[in-house]
């Protein structure tokens, strides 16, 4: 390997404190993003049981429930209001705090300035505020469990004017909402920190003879949705400033006049709740990306590693990335057919969403090209990478369905959505996830996950996330409403039996996850010891120890010679790495 | 799976394509980073923007806001800043700088008198949606031109102790410079829609 000799530019801290709470370096960060993400996500997971619990058995007690909370569910049952609330933050906690945290900021951030060469991020201080400042946005968010009424219940989304009225718009929508919108307020600014960094690295600190060509495609994805995230959560950030300033200050950006909630006429003026639908909406479909597209760098990266060949159409790849990007800012009003917009605008909208799966499914086909006809090394990386490319096509095909207004309308309201987006954008997300955990582990903590338990994982979760969703497309094309907290003495009746089977589905899906928990803990201690590069991988961070030192190359900056992934080649190893000569 | 890697194949020349930066740290990432703060700051002010125009062409309580001339007069302390920093960066004047700093305070001095004068017509943020987006612009710039502050005294120390780089002078200039060119929009928006 080929190397630069660069002076040092930070020493190792030496207290246990800067080295690994209050840390500058990228790698404690992105590990400090993945376990926020951990915590997160075993939390979202345990409101969703209590959601699928109530959909199943909407009259039986959850034990110790009572307790946890007196007002919401009294004696354990849960009430609709706190049904609600339930799912508002479970998406919220997924949505902000797993899906953008784990794939983009967490592996991001451990991997991008290795992937380039780099010591560090551009800005290494702004990088560790980003983190602390996510965290806070975290325990803000949380504690609206512990104060007033509750949480908000006004969904992810938090659709004015009922999250700006205060609390006469129910239980929760007093401070738990206003802690609600602090709290993403909070996180937009981390986020825009963090993509900042990522920008500005992958731009200025590639290290010599790394070309846009040799970039790692985990790395363009990272790139490009950190240009993704740095215009949403731009638009979000001023639309929290103005929600709060409605509940708090008595502005009226986004409640109409005449208003009447709880038969109290609201003190307000003029102002336009569709404007919070724009706004939000503006923000909301590019986070789909941003919670999807580290998705497909991971698995591009993955994939030409376990099937010995190089990525299918590399140019192709990105250039598809970049389209998906620009065409994201121009589809948000597919969320809002049902709003009251314009009609002629839903044909607007409609358009370009279909047209961004056209970027998507070539993806998709260079992925399915890559592995076709490769000796394809099965391990729990591979796996969840090719679980990847399962549901997200399950979840896209259902989005051509949604894109077009005549049969969103009917649909919109349903399970089919609910259905749609946990596939192609939680799902999907969550494998990517797991492909790179199991992928980048070794280099993270140097020792190796059990395959074996891996495996276990992928097949138990692979089942049990396709018994959960795809069933709950047959409901949506029932009529089975969503965000109702039971169908009780309706029509929608004969449908228990298969709200129970998904039910049972989660709560197994759900406590399989511990597998991968207990496999997480015990090999972070216990597994064996890894080598650098025990996959036989080619980008730069497989070039360095297990786990990398402080300045991720040892004082020595790495010379790229060679593209991302160029594996079948002759000789007495199949693959050269980019750092060999 | 095989652990085990073979060795390396012989040295080839290095470098064949070398197009990253290679940089050590990068001479200009400080610039990059104003250059991306720019664009964010430049979105969320659009966001702004399109909330207002929204606000102000549907609602029959939308009443013009007539600003006070104060502003104007902060205007020209900002303008002036701008140009006492050129000329602070170009002869490496510290009294130039020190003048950057006075007018940049001055300017958000002015602009918190403004919004007392605003308060004291009962003007206020809750009283209409025309002076309810005065402070919210006004406001969110002010704060950025408190960052650029603090940026331009960071400049200010490093200089002191002799280890500014022209390049993160280049880029302190470039956001405050910036402050400027957004204020004179947010002036205009205010003036036409406001």
């Amino acid at each position: 390997m080929t190397h630069v000799a660069t002076p040092h530019t930070h020493a190792p801290p030496q207290s246990w404190l800067r080295r690994h709470v209050f840390s500058v370096d990228h790698k404690v960060i992105g590990r400090q993003y993945l376990d926020l993400a951990l915590v997160a996500v075993f939390t979202g997971m345990l409101l969703s049981w209590l959601m699928r619990f109530h959909l199943g058995w909407p009259d039986t007690a959850v034990p110790g429930l009572g307790k946890l909370a007196p007002t919401g569910a009294a004696g354990g049952v849960i009430t609709p209001e706190y049904y609600l609330e339930l799912m508002t933050m479970h998406g919220t906690i997924m949505v902000f705090f797993v899906l953008t945290t784990a794939p983009f900021a967490g592996f991001g951030n451990f991997l991008l300035p290795i992937q380039v060469g780099a010591e560090d991020m551009a800005f290494p201080r702004i990088n560790m505020m980003s983190f602390w400042v996510t965290l806070l946005a975290f325990l803000v968010l949380i504690a609206a469990f512990f104060v007033g009424d509750g949480p908000p219940l006004s969904g992810w989304t938090a659709y004015a004017p009922l999250s700006a009225v205060g609390k006469d718009a129910g239980p929760g929508q007093g401070s738990g909402q206003t802690l609600w919108a602090i709290s993403i307020l909070i996180f937009c600014v981390a986020q825009l920190l963090g993509a900042l960094n990522f920008i500005a690295t992958t731009l200025d600190l590639r290290t010599k003879g790394m070309s846009l060509a040799r970039l790692p495609f985990a790395t363009w994805a990272w790139f490009i949705t950190a240009v993704i995230a740095l215009v949403a959560f731009a638009v979000l950030m001023p639309a929290c400033i103005l929600l709060i300033l409605d509940r708090v200050a008595g502005t009226s950006f986004f409640i109409p006049a005449g208003l009447v909630i709880s038969d109290r006429l609201q003190p307000h003026m003029g102002g336009s709740p569709l404007l919070w639908q724009h706004l939000f909406w503006f923000f909301g479909h590019p986070e789909v990306y941003i919670a999807i597209l580290p998705g497909f760098g991971i698995v591009s990266q993955i994939l030409p590693v376990f099937a010995r060949k190089p990525l299918l159409g590399p140019r192709v790849f990105v250039t598809c990335l970049v389209a998906i990007a620009f065409l994201s800012y121009t589809v948000w009003g597919h969320h809002m057919f049902l709003s009251g917009m314009n009609p002629f605008s839903a044909t607007l909208f409609s358009v370009p969403t279909l047209v961004i799966t056209i970027p998507a499914a070539i993806i998709t086909l260079l992925w399915i090209g890559t592995v076709y006809g490769a000796r394809l090394r099965l391990t729990s990386a591979s796996l969840f990478a090719l679980g990847f490319v399962s549901v997200f096509v399950s979840g896209g095909l259902s989005g051509f369905f949604l894109a077009q207004p005549s049969t969103d309308i009917y649909l919109h309201g349903t399970y089919f959505v609910v259905a749609h987006f946990h596939f192609v954008m939680g799902v999907a997300a969550m494998f990517g996830i797991f492909a790179g955990t199991y992928f980048w582990f070794p280099k993270m903590f140097g020792r190796m996950m059990s395959e074996t338990l891996g495996k276990w994982h992928f097949w138990l979760t692979f089942i049990g996330v396709y018994a959960i969703f795809m069933p709950m497309h047959y409901l949506g094309l029932a009529g089975n409403v969503r965000r109702y907290s039971a169908f009780t003495d309706d029509y929608l009746q004969p449908l228990i039996p298969l709200h129970r089977f998904i039910t049972i589905a989660a709560l197994f899906t759900g406590a399989v996850q511990l597998i991968f928990l207990y496999n997480l803990i015990r090999s972070r201690v216990r597994g064996p010891k890894a080598p650098d590069n025990p996959w036989e991988a080619t980008t730069l961070e497989w070039s360095t120890s297990s786990p990398p030192p402080h300045d991720n190359f040892g004082g020595r900056r790495p010379v790229v010679s060679h593209g991302p992934d160029e594996y079948g080649a002759p000789g007495p190893r199949d693959y050269v790495m980019q750092a060999d000569s | 799976m095989s652990t085990t890697i073979a060795p390396p194949p012989p040295a080839l020349p290095i470098a064949r394509v070398a197009t990253g930066s290679g940089g050590p740290g990068g001479s200009h990432v400080a610039e990059t980073g104003v250059w991306i703060g720019i664009g964010t700051i430049c979105m969320s002010f659009a966001a702004l923007t399109s909330a207002l125009v929204v606000r102000a062409s549907g609602a029959p309580d939308w009443q013009h806001l007539r600003l006070p001339s104060l502003l104007y007069v902060n205007t020209v302390a900002l303008l002036a800043s701008s140009v006492t920093l050129e000329l602070a960066r170009r002869r490496l004047a510290a009294i130039a700088l020190y003048a950057t700093l006075l007018l940049g305070l001055l300017f958000v001095l002015g602009q918190v008198l403004a919004w007392r004068q605003l308060l004291l017509q009962q003007q206020s943020l809750a009283s209409g949606p025309s002076s309810a987006f005065f402070y919210v612009f006004t406001v969110l710039h002010a704060l950025h031109v408190l960052g650029g502050l603090c940026g331009l005294v960071y400049v200010q120390r490093r200089r002191g102790a002799g280890v500014l780089s022209a390049a993160t002078y280049k880029a302190a200039a470039l956001y405050w410079h910036f402050m400027a060119v957004l204020w004179l929009y947010l002036l205009l928006l205010l003036t036409i829609r406001g």
